[in-house]
């Protein structure tokens, strides 16, 4: 439904020519949750404005639905990682979530209802009048979901949204999206630089490479369709899927095969609880 | 000391300090016996009988009118150009030379010139106030454009959100505070050129009767006119606060809780 | 760098066509050329040069005063709330006060003199500059000073080492919009009660009639505060770079 066909993007400024993404290509079908990971500089949220229409790519093209997208398509929703600098601080919470409802044709009571409902399913149906600065960190990211959810878009994009909350709202958060998507059944693009997070939430994970960016590796997480902070994260499938990203982006990062301690996986609860290197 | 004790102090000096400033003023006066400053007891006896109903329809309300008007236009202006000049880098490379020009020259060269040019009616003292009190709305209304998170822009992007809706609903909100910090300088501005405009030549207002009470030599009149152009500016601050208040209360909040 | 060269020189082009073209007539407005070309004139007369340095001396001592005075206030002010609050009443009433007001006092106390210029200068440009002092000192990071507390510095120290630093950047800011006020109140001095300098010669010519020598002036004293203008920014910025400016300050007065 949605493909990036070797998507590239290079920053000109002055003599210095900038590639932060170099050839990303991968696909995503509906209905999928698909993580996108990579080491920190990889430009990944270039990449998801890209996806989004926010940015012309330099190469390649962006096809949702058989059409290249150009400009922020209206299937398409966008959560960025700063919620307090998207929701607009002069407007209720009520009024962030209906301001890109406005201009559609849709009849005020189908309005308000869509506006209601995304609220109720985030859970913030009671401070529909409060502004976002008086709700914390994980409630004002609740409204830009909302806001998202209200839009009522087939592609959701997340811009690490819960980077900046702390971890005990993040994991609710978590479930938040995961029961969305259930309820909802949006397609969604979820970047992430938390390797556990991408873990539990997806159905793929993309690793992406150092700039300029590249597809490391696009890796099947087959965890199933019901997740749970605690019951998931038990699995040794788990903790080896976890391990193997994690491993690919060190590599990333340090630029070279690691060997030695790096390799041994202590995180892995096999059946005799021993340290040694998993197979992979 | 207990907090207490602290605030009670503290609200005593707030109320004995400017009293006794007024004591002071009137025991130097009466002991100074200079004609050239009265008692304070005399001013206020000359302001009650001027100002007081006398002389405000005559004086007092085309001088107010002079400056809201004024000041109104150049709000309207500069709020309207700021906008597109601070959205548009081309419009900013072609408007910033003269901005920056006749926001450094001091506005009093140009009232012999304005006179030459417009008369010595309302038109060009109203002109005149709007002209000059333009520039630091225009000014902060561009800086107030272009600090605008651009993540907020790229939201209302992303979600297709129109571009009047956009201006309407975004970008004017977000630059009001820096815009009402503009209003602020330019209502000082529009008060002092009120003044210096009718001090210099004109058949009525504020500025006229100073300029009157200096040439006959009158004190009373003079101090009363000083008393009263001080209560113009500071009442038309208050106003302005107050307004301020009202369109940003969401800010006061935002900002205590931003800081955190 | 083109555009704002090129839109100088479309004002100055229309201003030439509107005068010469008759739109306004040349008595009124003087073309351009004929205006530069009398400021050109007068440039090269030492009486110009002393009107000059005349009305720069009127906003330079003002100035000085202003800064002399507003900056010990405004620090006392902003480290003592006591004082603060005790002191907003009046400073409240006074400070909106515009110093256009005291022309007639002034002349009929202080009379034409260098005197009555720079109490208005110093006036006008007090204000502005204490509240941004009070502001500046007020606005010190209460985490720094907790922090040069519990390491047991001293109140003085704690003064000198780290709300005054801190305090340099709306200090800068009030002294920039100190210096606009000082010369536009100077220049009115002289404007309004003769004291000297460009504004009694911009006073002189009009009253004979001389436009062109009025534009003149009007264009000396434009590039005199552009120029005084850019010479405060620079001043501020070479201050602030080697001041770690923890947070931007609110342009609150331009």
């Amino acid at each position: 439904m949605l493909e990036i066909k070797s998507l590239g993007k290079t920053y000109v400024t002055g003599e210095t020519a900038t590639h932060a993404i170099g050839n990303v290509s991968f696909a995503v079908d509906e209905g999928e949750f698909v993580c996108v990971v990579g080491p920190s500089g990889c430009g990944k949220t270039t990449l998801l404005k890209c996806i989004g229409g926010l940015l012309a790519p330099s190469e390649g093209e962006v096809v949702l639905r058989g059409k290249i997208v150009t400009s922020p398509p209206e299937e398409m929703a966008l959560v960025f990682q700063e919620y307090s600098r998207s929701l607009f601080p002069w407007m209720s919470v009520r009024s962030n979530v209906m301001l890109p409802l406005r201009h559609k044709s849709i009849p005020r009571r189908e309005r308000d209802r869509l506006v209601d409902d995304a609220l109720t399913e985030v859970g913030l149906a009671a401070f529909v009048d409060r502004y976002p600065w008086q709700l914390s960190g994980g409630m004002q990211q609740r409204v830009a979901i909302a806001r998202a959810l209200a839009y009522q878009p087939s592609v959701l994009l997340m811009d690490e949204p819960f980077a900046s909350v702390d971890a005990q709202t993040r994991d609710d958060l978590e479930d938040l999206v995961l029961k969305v998507r259930k309820d909802y059944g949006v397609t969604i693009l979820f970047v992430t630089h938390d390797i556990d997070e991408s873990v539990y939430l997806a159905d793929r994970i993309v690793v992406l490479t150092q700039a300029p960016t590249e597809v490391k590796e696009v890796v099947p997480v087959d965890l199933g369709p019901e997740r749970d902070q605690i019951a998931t994260k038990e699995l040794p499938e788990f903790a080896q899927l976890r391990t193997h990203v994690y491993r690919l982006i060190k590599r990333e990062r340090s630029g070279d095969e690691l060997h030695g301690i790096a390799d041994l996986d202590v995180t892995a609860v096999g059946d005799a609880g021993t340290v040694g290197r998993s197979g992979e | 000391m207990s907090p207490r004790l602290y605030r009670s102090l503290r609200l005593g000096a707030e109320i004995a300090v400017p009293i006794l400033i007024l004591l002071l003023w009137q025991l130097w006066t009466v002991h100074a016996d200079d004609p050239k400053f009265p008692r304070l007891t005399t001013i206020i006896g000359e302001f009650q009988d001027l100002w007081l109903f006398s002389q405000f329809e005559s004086d007092v309300l085309p001088s107010l009118e002079r400056v809201l008007i004024g000041f109104g236009i150049a709000v309207v202006v500069g709020v309207g150009l700021g906008i597109p000049i601070g959205l548009s880098r081309w419009a900013r490379l072609w408007a910033m030379p003269h901005v920056e020009y006749w926001r450094a020259m001091p506005p009093p060269a140009l009232i012999p010139i304005s006179i030459v040019l417009l008369g010595i009616y309302d038109k060009q003292k109203i002109s005149f106030i709007a002209f000059f009190c333009l520039f630091p709305i225009l000014l902060n209304a561009i800086d107030g454009v272009r600090g605008i998170e651009p993540t907020l822009i790229d939201t209302a992007r992303s979600y297709g959100v129109p571009w009047r809706d956009t201006v309407r609903r975004i970008i004017l909100p977000a630059a009001m505070p820096q815009i009402f910090a503009g209003m602020r300088t330019s209502l000082s501005l529009a008060v002092i050129i009120m003044v210096l405009t009718e001090y210099w030549s004109s058949a009525n207002g504020v500025g006229y009767v100073l300029s009157n009470a200096k040439n006959t030599l009158q004190m009373g009149p003079m101090w009363a006119a000083i008393l009263l152009i001080g209560l113009l500016g500071y009442g038309l601050n208050l106003l302005l606060s107050l307004v301020e208040g009202r369109v940003l209360a969401w800010h006061r909040g935002y900002r205590a809780t931003a800081s955190k | 760098m083109l555009i704002p060269v090129l839109s100088i020189i479309v004002a100055l082009v229309v201003w030439e066509l509107v005068s010469r073209g008759g739109l306004i007539s040349e008595r009124d407005l003087p073309s351009m050329t004929a205006s530069f070309g009398e400021l050109w004139t007068m440039v090269k007369t030492s009486d110009f040069w002393h009107a000059f340095f005349q009305t720069v001396r009127g906003w330079a001592i003002g100035l000085g005063l202003a800064i002399l005075l507003a900056v010990p206030l405004g620090i006392a002010l902003g480290s003592s709330e006591f004082a603060a609050r005790a002191f907003r009443v009046p400073i409240e009433f006074l400070r909106p006060i515009p110093s256009a007001a005291l022309i007639p006092l002034l002349f009929l106390t202080l009379g034409t003199t260098l005197e009555s210029e720079i109490f208005l200068a110093t006036f006008g440009a007090f204000w502005p500059l204490l509240v941004q002092t009070t502001y500046g000192v007020h606005d010190v990071d209460p985490i720094a000073i907790d922090t040069a507390r519990s390491f047991g510095v001293p109140r003085h120290a704690q003064l000198f080492k780290i709300t005054l630093p801190s305090a340099v950047p709306y200090v800068m800011t009030g002294v920039r919009i100190a210096s606009t006020v000082a010369l536009i109140l100077a220049f009115t001095a002289e404007l309004f009660m003769g004291t000297g300098g460009l504004g009694k010669q911009l006073n002189y010519y009009g009253a004979f009639g001389l436009n062109t020598s009025v534009y003149a002036i009007a264009l000396a004293i434009g590039f005199l505060g552009v120029g005084i203008h850019y010479a405060m920014v620079a001043l501020e910025r070479r201050v602030l770079r080697w001041h770690p400016s923890q947070r931007t300050t609110e342009a609150a007065l331009r």
